[in-house]
């Protein structure tokens, strides 16, 4: 028996997750999203791969609410085996003109959010000696970028994060690891103008922009038993876009 | 069972500890060799094995210093009301 919970995993990335985990064999998989019923598709596409999946509000940025699904998930399936935090959001803006709203928004549900489920699922990773956590980084966490403060700083804070708590599980056999995706054709870079993608495809070596599936394939690989001996990592799946 | 008694079977079993060095004033860190992650993991399971006692309220990080050992654990639970025989 495997559980897996993927935060923000209505659509995009997080969900391009479920499915792999899916596929690999995980059984049960917990989507989580702010609302509950956007989860639907999410979950309908996990079960027709053959696992078990639930829709699961919560909010991230609550502690109460994440408290709250971390006990029900317990309770039905005894144990999270498989976390994944991949909720995000942007709000970009250049510093000068970024409101504090928009600084607080972005921080509180990239960063504190992952902070608040690590630590509501490592409790009983710690007693099961085992368990891997995926923090969704980004490029930009690694190499800033114009126009996002607030959303590369909370990147760049989940690294961080990841690496402490690596430190701090690992006796106990709990991985943490992060993924910092680089440009990925989803909704959140639809939105871009074709002058930024143009600039953007012009310091990507392999010419493209990466697909949902290619972060989804290196997350998949953290929580498998593959990865057994790998932790505190960051695994760049960005095209060759920055080579640290 | 006692308390005491249960009590010292968590310590026992979170410290890796026979029952025999696991005594009320043995210190978790200078005599039995326990690491600040196994306090956490120890204050845990206590908080989980009496959450009934202490109203689902886990214990608040200032407490936590306090307990220090066995009889300690045992003491601070008396005094949130948890009776000496279980």
């Amino acid at each position: 028996m495997s559980t897996a919970i993927v935060t923000g995993s209505a659509r995009g990335i997080g969900r391009a997750i479920c499915e792999k985990l899916a596929k690999d064999g995980v059984e049960n998989i917990v989507v989580c999203d702010v609302k509950a019923e956007w989860c639907e598709e999410t979950v309908e596409a996990v079960k027709a791969l053959g696992a078990n999946a639930i829709a699961m509000e919560i909010n991230v940025a609550d502690g109460a609410s994440i408290e709250a699904g971390v006990d029900a998930i317990i309770k039905q399936f005894g144990a999270i085996d498989i976390c994944v935090n991949n909720a995000g959001i942007t709000r970009d803006g250049l510093l000068m003109r970024m409101t504090e709203e928009d600084w607080d928004s972005v921080l509180d549900i990239n960063l504190k959010g992952a902070f608040l489920m690590t630590k509501a699922v490592s409790r009983n990773m710690l007693r099961a000696r085992k368990g891997s956590i995926i923090n969704i980084a980004s490029v930009v966490g690694l190499m800033g970028n114009a126009g996002q403060c607030n959303y590369s700083a909370s990147k760049g804070g989940l690294v961080a994060l990841t690496k402490s708590a690596a430190r701090e599980l690992g006796a106990r056999g709990v991985r943490v690891n992060a993924v910092a995706p680089g440009f990925i054709k989803s909704k959140m870079t639809d939105v871009l103008t074709d002058d930024v993608k143009n600039r953007m495809l012009s310091v990507i070596p392999m010419g493209k922009f990466g697909e949902v599936e290619d972060v989804a394939n290196a997350v998949a690989f953290l929580a498998s038993d593959a990865a057994a001996y790998i932790t505190g990592q960051v695994i760049s799946v960005n095209g060759g876009m920055l080579m640290p | 069972m006692t308390l005491e008694e249960k009590v010292k079977t968590i310590i026992c079993e979170t410290l890796s500890r026979g029952a025999e060095e696991v005594t009320p004033a043995a210190d978790f860190i200078n005599d039995l060799g326990a690491d600040s992650l196994d306090l956490a993991e120890l204050v845990m399971k206590i908080e989980d094995e009496f959450k009934d006692n202490m109203a689902g309220e886990s214990i608040p990080e200032e407490d936590v210093a306090s307990l220090k050992s066995l009889g300690a654990i045992v003491e601070y639970l008396k005094s949130k009301g948890v009776p000496a025989e279980l």
